[in-house]
């Protein structure tokens, strides 16, 4: 048994699509916010490009996944590993999606000159990028306590973006030139926040996956804190 | 919850060799069990303690209890015919007598002592319907068994059993001998035995066993190392070993 299985090389190969993938996303998520910070068009020019890669990805993952239930019909922890694969392929897709987002508004941005110095917003983006890695290490360490980490971590994205939505509101009725700023601002740390919670997804798919234990809306929403909605 | 089948630190030994180790397992009724393992981990021996196989092997020591419907299976002569009408067994490889159809599945009445035509006739044609042949068979009685083809002549074995009437059926790889489309008819037919019967099934084939049963077993070295919901063996077993095996990862 000391030689790898066909079927644990094909897991194996899953794996590092993955880690390719998640590789790609956190760059962007980077290099988007770097062109916000340092006003220049170049930084995040490859970004598209990368975000067609993980769409290319994408499609390439779902095809081996469904491959492999096809023609192993794996049970237990293989059988955990490809649905996690399968719906951290997804979200990872949806990150992308969010950068390219993210860009436009920084598009927005770099059109005129800037309303305030920016320091929330980097630091969301710090936290997004780390919550992405970890989601990723600890699908690949198999590590529930590290998912568990990133769960943890999103309150602080989630109470950046409400720091940054009530500042800039300030800013708006003071000022209504501000507005169409400060809305592109609001929108990006709001796509930064999204991704948190794209990490989180993977987080809990990695909690299934090591520990059979589905982690999924714990509170009811009553429980749920009331947060500002955009 | 009042199981069928249960056995109390069941032990066994072919002379040295120890071939089940306090295995302790309760089994529904009306469910289909699985047990699985790889070859040599006591599974088949296992089934066999269920009625009484083993002892026609010689050098057998058994040790612990088997209880059907709570009371214990008793050893010695007495009860065995008994037992075996109780517990009936399904083999490998089709296994009909060298004789016709009708006289096959009319074998286990008339040991019990049904001889009365119209009786055993009745005896016969439910047993067939149990196993869906006799649409296919009531107009060839009189055939030879040996000449229908094998899925045929499996459910015919299960009809034989079925004639007289058991509580539970074991099989032990019943399928094994059969192609795919067989294989699930045979499947489709223990679906519905199940709703009557109290089911056993020994198997090799994992997806067979996660397919039909509703708890399964896994079995190494003569222990009964996990047994559980099936549902939960195949998405979450709690033993490493059940893991490495199902997994594909054993050995």
């Amino acid at each position: 048994m000391e030689k790898q299985r066909q079927f644990d090389r094909e897991l194996e190969d899953l794996k590092k699509k993955l880690i390719h993938m998640a590789a790609l996303a956190e760059t962007m998520i980077d290099k988007a916010v770097a062109e916000l910070v340092q006003r220049d068009e170049k930084v995040a020019a490859k970004v598209p490009e990368y975000e067609q890669e993980l769409n290319r990805l994408e499609i390439e993952i779902d095809e081996a996944a469904l491959t492999l239930l096809a023609t192993r019909q794996p049970v237990a922890g293989d059988l955990r590993f490809i649905v996690a694969a399968t719906k951290i392929n997804g979200e990872l897709e949806r990150i992308g999606d969010l950068v390219i987002n993210i860009i436009q508004n920084v598009q927005t941005l770099l059109a005129q000159p800037p309303l305030k110095p920016l320091i929330d917003i980097p630091h969301m983006a710090d936290l997004a990028r780390r919550m992405v890695r970890d989601s990723l290490d600890s699908f690949v360490g198999g590590d529930p306590l590290l998912a568990q980490s990133v769960i943890m971590a999103d309150d602080r994205v989630d109470a950046l973006k409400d720091q940054v939505l009530r500042e800039l509101l300030t800013y708006m009725m003071s000022d209504p030139r501000t507005i169409e700023r400060a809305l592109a601002l609001i929108l990006v740390s709001r796509h930064l926040e999204r991704i948190g919670d794209h990490a989180v997804n993977i987080a809990e798919d990695v909690i299934y996956m090591t520990q059979g234990r589905d982690v999924r809306h714990p509170k009811t929403p009553k429980e749920r804190p009331a947060d500002l909605e955009m | 919850m009042e199981y069928k089948l249960r056995t109390e630190n069941l032990g066994l030994h072919y002379g040295d060799f120890c071939a089940l180790k306090d295995v302790n397992i309760s089994i529904r009724p009306q469910a289909i069990t699985a047990i699985i393992g790889p070859s040599g981990c006591g599974k088949s021996t296992l089934l066999r303690c269920f009625n009484r196989m083993n002892e026609l092997i010689a050098g057998v020591r058994t040790s612990g209890r088997i209880l059907l419907d709570g009371r214990a299976v008793h050893d010695g002569a007495a009860g065995l015919t008994q037992l075996r009408k109780r517990v009936g067994m399904v083999f490998q490889r089709p296994n009909p007598f060298p004789l016709s159809v009708f006289d096959n599945v009319a074998y286990g009445p008339r040991v019990h002592g049904m001889h009365k035509g119209a009786d055993l006739e009745a005896a016969v044609e439910k047993a067939l319907r149990a196993t869906a042949l006799w649409d296919a068979l009531k107009d060839k009685l009189r055939a030879p068994a040996l000449g229908l083809p094998a899925e045929q002549q499996q459910r015919l074995c299960i009809s034989r059993l079925a004639a007289v009437e058991p509580e539970v059926l074991l099989m032990d790889e019943p399928c094994s001998a059969l192609d795919p489309i067989a294989t699930e008819h045979i499947e489709e037919l223990m679906r519905e035995l199940a709703r009557r019967y109290t089911i056993v099934i020994v198997t090799h084939n994992m997806q067979q066993a996660a397919r039909v049963s509703s708890e399964t077993g896994f079995m190494l070295l003569g222990e009964l190392v996990e047994f559980g919901l099936t549902t939960a063996i195949f998405k979450n077993p709690s033993d490493k070993r059940t893991e490495d095996y199902v997994t594909g990862r054993y050995g």
